[in-house]
């Protein structure tokens, strides 16, 4: 690929690269409340899939027994037009009560949890556990030829302790998707 | 409240529907809601119409709807009755028409087993309704039924569905009345933005060459909506135009008046869009049809959008100042202002503005072709409006080429006189949607323009027609080819013309004679007159063939891929071949 340097420029920075008039996708985390009503979580996804807009995580539960409300995070990467259109999407539908881009909003606090199950014997065994330890993973089951972890953090750091494990017998994972929520004393 | 207090679910359907002033359904009756057509025959104020096939009783309400700014009711039963209203429900969608649907299903015990005519009606109905109800149980029904008449209603209309189980119409329950529901699940309207309404009245105050770009939303606003509209019109002196959906908002004879714009719209309208410095959207969305290009579009323009959807904002076009809110309300607003700080405008710049708009209009861009021994599909819409204008008239068409001529060449004075399938363009749209609005304007003139193919999607109407002696003018213009699809095979396709005729046709004299109506053919010009007045003047429904030139095309016409101002105006040259990337558009 060639580069593509605007005239008159000398210097060659990595900004200069950049056109100035694209838009950039970016990765979003939507926290939706909704009624918890039969189907309501397939509206949600029917939007997504019906206007062509990304999943990257959802994780959803009721929040609210009472209200019988849930809240769902949603992980999308767009541009800023297209990640606008989905939350005046999101917002006119008649079971959502609030739609907060918490990318936007400010600082979050963002967690995923995930379950790996290693297999193996030997050294391999005991550095896995090792790197557990690093990582304060929890040992939730083990037999004796494999541990299986529990592990809460973001998801750079789930991604990370997954490629450490990969090598030392990661037989499987399972993660639950990000669920976040705003920073600070107000609620969101 | 006690079990003497309780009434079946069939009797609370029918008891919702007269407390929310519903006085004419339209329907089918099928296994899985037969209770509540058991009630229907039992009781006196609502009128049942009985269509021929589901699909046209969700037209038929959306013309029943679209003429009155009431809401439509259809019945429908379970499986194939649900589904068969699947294009209406998309079709009102699309063009934002309250209507509201109630469906049979199979007993709740029995959903999920593939019982005899089940189908997941919420799940195939849910990107088609604004919202969809399964309801199981008797005590909510009344009070999904009455918010099944608030959402539709509300905000931007729309579609609604409420899936009713044979049991629940069986069961006991309690009724709940209209204004004891919980009104919490209605959407806020925001309240106006006034920086940003200020900002864009000082736009409009500098305008040099500004211009009124008005769609449904302004009928569907109401007759506040219409009458603001009008005063910001006379009171500016800027020039209007309107998309399909908006005929009739602005009156047709009025002296701001460029015609319709976008694909098959005026070249002084789409000029006009293409060289302005500040459009003033309102109630429409940039719909592709609309902009053409979407990079060309109006690049020198200084763009105000109001809009009751705010996902309408910046969705194909980006807006300067997006006025969020009911059309009537923020235009009332914005003219009470703009008229306090002394009604500005630009008065010379506009004078010389217009001049450039009457050099665009002396094109004459609706110009055709006219014959002496074969009747121009032109001349006979012309010669339709000219003859029945003067009438207590409304107008539904099909989906083509004859709906295009008909927005081109019939005049509308007031709104909802002009029922189309925009959005969905849906062929067979027309002859259901001609029987809603005869139910609801019983004395009226109505006439559905039609092509000879999207009038046999619904043929089977006739029978209502028949039945409820409803004299609809089916005033078919029969070319005995799918006249749109032709074109664009003409134009993009090496004139390949793909199972684009009409083969077989019946003879459509005596397809009326057959049901009993009456049917009047007319292939000369000389007679067309006679034979328009004819049909006018027959005191039941009538089917016009009326055959035309079978190659016309319609012009003028925006290729796909183009921007406004690279409009064809007559037959194709050399330079405006549509382009391989214009080709992959529709």
């Amino acid at each position: 690929m060639s580069l593509k340097l605007k005239k008159g420029v000398n210097k060659q920075s990595a900004y200069n690269l950049r056109d100035p008039n694209l838009d950039y996708e970016a990765a979003h985390t939507l926290s939706i409340i909704v009624d918890n009503e039969s189907g309501v979580l397939a509206r949600v996804i029917g939007l997504f899939s019906g206007r062509g807009y990304n999943i990257d995580s959802l994780t959803v539960a009721e929040v609210d027994p009472n209200g019988h409300r849930s809240r769902i995070t949603i992980v999308t990467t767009g541009t800023p037009k297209v990640v606008n259109q989905i939350k005046a999407q999101l917002n006119r539908m008649v079971p959502v009560h609030k739609v907060i881009d918490l990318t936007l909003k400010g600082k979050a606090v963002q967690r995923e949890l995930a379950i790996f199950k290693v297999v193996g014997t030997g050294n391999q065994r005991v550095e896995s556990l090792r790197l557990a330890d690093v990582f304060r993973a929890k040992v939730v089951d083990s037999t004796l030829k494999s541990f299986t972890f529990e592990l809460t953090g973001t998801s750079e750091k789930i991604d990370a302790f997954a490629e450490l494990m990969a090598p030392l017998g990661l037989n499987e994972i399972a993660r639950t998707g990000i669920v976040a929520l705003l920073r600070g004393d107000n609620s969101s | 409240m006690t079990q003497a207090n309780k009434i079946t679910g069939a009797e609370i359907v029918i008891k919702a529907l007269i407390d929310q002033g519903v006085d004419t359904v339209f329907g089918y009756p099928g296994g899985a809601i037969l209770p509540i057509y058991d009630e229907l025959f039992q009781q006196k104020k609502i009128k049942h119409i009985l269509v021929r096939h589901e699909q046209a009783a969700t037209h038929a309400a959306e013309g029943y709807a679209r003429s009155t700014g009431k809401i439509g009711v259809v019945f429908v039963t379970s499986g194939p009755g649900a589904t068969n209203s699947v294009t209406g429900l998309t079709d009102a969608l699309m063009d934002s028409v309250p209507i509201v649907v109630i469906s049979g299903q199979v007993p709740t015990f029995m959903i999920g087993n593939d019982a005899f005519q089940e189908a997941d009606t919420v799940g195939i109905t849910r990107p088609c309704t604004k919202h969809n109800w399964l309801v199981k149980d008797t005590n909510k029904l009344a009070e999904t039924i009455h918010k099944a008449f608030e959402v539709a209603g509300t905000g931007r209309p729309g579609p609604v569905l409420v899936d009713v189980p044979k049991d629940v119409q069986f069961a006991s329950g309690c009724y709940t009345k209209k204004n004891e529901i919980n009104k919490t699940f209605i959407k806020k309207e925001p309240s106006i933005d006034l920086n940003m309404l200020d900002e864009a009245i000082n736009r409009l105050e500098l305008a040099e060459r500004p211009i009124i770009y008005s769609g449904g939303g302004v009928i569907n606003s109401g007759q506040s909506a219409v009458n603001s509209l009008r005063n910001l019109v006379a009171g500016t002196n800027f020039p209007i135009t309107s998309t399909l959906m908006g005929l009739g908002s602005y009156p047709a004879s009025g002296k701001n008046w460029l015609g319709m714009l976008g694909m098959h719209g005026t070249y002084e309208a789409n000029m006009s869009m293409h060289g302005c410095d500040f459009m003033l959207c309102i109630g429409a969305r940039f719909d592709d049809r609309i902009t053409g290009r979407i990079d060309a579009f109006s690049p020198n323009s200084y763009k105000v959008h109001i809009d009751i959807d705010p996902s309408s904002i910046n969705k194909n076009i980006t807006v300067e100042a997006p006025l969020i809110g009911d059309v009537s309300h923020i235009l009332r607003t914005l003219t009470t202002r703009w008229k306090e700080r002394g009604s500005k405008i630009k008065k010379k710049k506009l004078e010389t503005w217009w001049k450039s708009i009457n050099d665009w209009k002396a094109v004459k861009s609706l110009g055709y072709e006219n014959s002496s021994n074969v009747i121009k599909p032109q001349y006979a819409v012309q010669r339709l409006e000219e003859l029945t204008k003067s009438y207590n008239r409304f107008v539904s068409t099909e989906v083509g080429q004859h709906q295009m001529w008909a927005a081109q060449f019939m005049g509308f004075e007031e709104p909802n006189r002009w029922m189309t399938s925009g959005g969905l363009g849906t062929m067979g749209y027309g002859f259901p949607a001609s029987i809603g609005i005869q139910i609801a304007h019983p004395n009226s003139l109505v006439i559905n323009v039609a092509g000879e193919a999207s009038w046999l999607m619904n043929m089977q109407e006739l029978g209502t027609a028949v039945q409820y002696r409803l004299p609809v003018k089916q005033f078919i213009l029969n070319n005995e080819r799918l006249g749109m699809v032709r074109q664009w095979q003409e134009l993009l396709h090496g004139e390949r013309y793909s199972h684009s005729w009409s083969d077989a046709l019946p003879d459509f004299v005596k397809l009326a004679e057959a049901y009993g109506v009456k049917g009047i053919r007319c292939e000369d010009p000389t007679n067309l007159d006679d034979c328009i007045r004819e049909m006018i003047d027959y005191p039941g429904p009538v089917i016009f063939d009326c055959l035309v030139e079978k190659h016309e095309n319609c012009f003028p016409m925006i290729p796909s891929g183009k921007a406004h101002n690279e409009m064809i105006l007559g037959e194709q040259t050399e330079d405006n071949r549509i382009s391989d990337d214009g080709a992959v558009l529709v």
